[in-house]
């Protein structure tokens, strides 16, 4: 869990440059971290190869916060 | 002019498609040549390009499909390391007046020259983005933009091209992405062959450069707006027709 969380963050910072004192498990991409649909899609790309797994375009639309990605992750592994 | 490059062409078995795999891949690109049924066709434009000292490999796929789509795009990245060009050639015609035209007549062409584009663009997009740029150049028609007696299928799958054209070049545009079409007049190709000597000139008579156009006047337009020489051009449609539809 904690591992999943930590490359979740990992990648999210990378990719929006954001500090990682704001990715916590409630942080919103868009409100919270200033992604925009675009920056989710390839969040989702990535964490797709990061992780292995394929994540359907409606799961994707379902992942809105750090958290949301991050329990997607750990209920498909 | 594209050395290095990989370039995926949709329907380049023959006619205009199989003009422009040559024409990219003159120009040292990679070229994967996709077919949906004419195998031994796309294997000459494959043999074609290899003997030319560039590397080609044939894909067969129907581009409505998206499933067929997706492994189209994955072999071409395993293949070749990268996607940087998409040309989205593939297209058929199922002509008939609009009154006696069958509603499959109508799906088939959207599914194929409509559909196809979305679907294709849909899934060389994720390479592009990941690896922060690409040029995407779809094949639209002048008669989506002028309309055309016999052809509401096409027609209407044609503009939705231009119009989806539009769209994918706003939304890619961050990510470096570059969308044009190219709308070719009368060309010359295996259905043009067909036409009797009158039905000819009548055409002939329609374009302001008197002659129909050849594969490679569209395929040269294609390789430069494949180019980086075409970097602050997107969302266009450029017309290729000898002046007949301005």
């Amino acid at each position: 869990m904690a591992d999943v969380l930590e490359r979740v963050k990992g990648i999210v910072k990378e990719r929006l440059d954001v500090d990682e004192s704001k990715i916590t498990m409630e942080a919103s991409f868009k409100d919270d971290l200033e992604a925009d649909s675009l920056d989710v899609v390839e969040l989702v790309m990535e964490l797709e190869d990061e992780f292995d797994m394929e994540i359907s375009d409606e799961d994707a639309e379902k992942i809105e916060t750090v958290g949301d990605a991050v329990n997607y992750i750990n209920s498909n592994q | 002019m594209l050395d290095g490059k990989v370039a995926l062409v949709t329907g380049a078995s023959r006619g205009i498609g199989r003009a422009i795999a040559l024409e990219l891949a003159r120009q040292g690109a990679k070229v994967a040549v996709n077919y949906a049924g004419s195998e031994q066709k796309a294997q000459d434009v494959v043999d074609e390009i290899q003997q030319a000292g560039s590397e080609a490999i044939k894909i067969q796929a129907n581009v409505s499909s998206e499933e067929e789509v997706k492994s189209m795009i994955k072999q071409v990245v395993e293949q070749f390391g990268s996607i940087d060009i998409l040309v989205n050639n593939a297209g058929i015609t199922r002509d008939n007046l609009l009154m006696r035209m069958k509603e499959e007549e109508f799906d088939q062409v959207i599914d194929t020259n409509l559909k196809g584009v979305f679907l294709t663009t849909k899934a060389a997009a994720r390479p592009m983005m990941k690896q922060k740029g690409g040029k995407i150049v779809n094949i639209a028609s002048v008669v989506g933009v002028s309309g055309n007696a016999g052809q509401a299928n096409y027609v209407a799958a044609k503009s939705g091209v231009i119009g989806l054209t539009k769209t994918s070049a706003k939304e890619f545009a961050s990510r470096n992405i570059i969308v044009n079409a190219v709308a070719p007049g009368f060309i010359e190709t295996d259905m043009t062959d067909e036409l009797r000597d009158d039905q000819r000139e009548s055409m002939q008579n329609m374009i302001p450069l008197a002659r129909l156009g050849t594969g490679e006047d569209i395929a040269k337009v294609v390789r430069f707006l494949a180019s980086d020489d075409a970097n602050y051009i997107t969302g266009q449609t450029i017309h290729v027709d000898g002046g007949m539809v301005m």
